[in-house]
């Protein structure tokens, strides 16, 4: 199962695309996501927070990730 | 209750909003706007660019009214528009507008509402100096 994330502000930048399209890391959970992508880029470890959302609603560590989901990755906030 | 909300990349319209708020039931109309400041943390801002996830966004700000109309039942109507794109000083970043049939509430349902907004809405500010910029907030 391909996924395909989009990425906002600084973790934009971090990654270098404004989408990272990549294979479902196992098990296929917002947990394992943020793991694999925390080892593939560092710095995203260094940021205040780092939360995944999935269909525009934050989601916890435990959510299964579908095929046909739409999954972000959102840095800390700081809208106002 | 159905709320005014929008993400824009134009200029905002204060007028406009309040307006989207005005009924006959409300006594009270509060709104907060939010401005483009010179300086952050001492150093000098020359301008700020928001970047928004709109439909996230838009969806976190519904939640925000929603809980505001379930702690204030009185809340008769809200109003919320963010700018995105790029700022100058002083341009106007973000207004939330209520209105209730008293002022109490309509103090303390706007403050609830732009303070839950910072904390959940899917919007980035990065800060430009003179020398580089920012994402704010995004570092410990």
């Amino acid at each position: 199962m391909a996924l395909k994330i989009a990425l906002f502000g600084i973790t934009r930048d971090i990654v270098g695309q404004p989408t990272l399209e990549m294979p479902a890391p196992a098990p296929a959970t917002v947990g394992a996501l943020l793991d694999h992508l925390r080892a593939r880029y560092p710095a995203l470890g260094q940021l205040r927070s780092c939360a995944v959302a999935v269909n525009n609603e934050y989601a916890p560590a435990g959510q299964a990730l579908g095929p046909n989901d739409e999954i972000a990755l959102i840095p800390p906030v700081a809208g106002g | 209750m159905i709320p005014y909300l929008s993400i824009t990349d134009q200029p905002i319209d204060v007028a406009a909003a309040l307006a989207a708020v005005q009924t006959d039931a409300a006594g009270a109309v509060n709104a907060f706007v939010g401005t483009v400041r010179n300086q952050s943390g001492g150093r000098a801002v020359r301008r700020l660019h928001y970047e928004s996830y709109d439909s996230m966004a838009l969806t976190q700000l519904g939640h925000v009214v929603a809980q505001a109309a379930a702690h204030w039942p009185m809340l008769e109507k809200v109003a919320v528009v963010h700018r995105k794109g790029t700022l100058a000083l002083g341009d106007v970043a973000v207004v939330v507008a209520v209105a209730t049939p008293h002022r109490a509430e309509s103090f303390a349902a706007c403050e609830f509402i732009i303070d839950t907004l910072k904390q959940v809405v899917t919007i980035w500010k990065r800060e430009e100096y003179e020398d580089g910029t920012e994402w704010v907030a995004a570092h410990p």
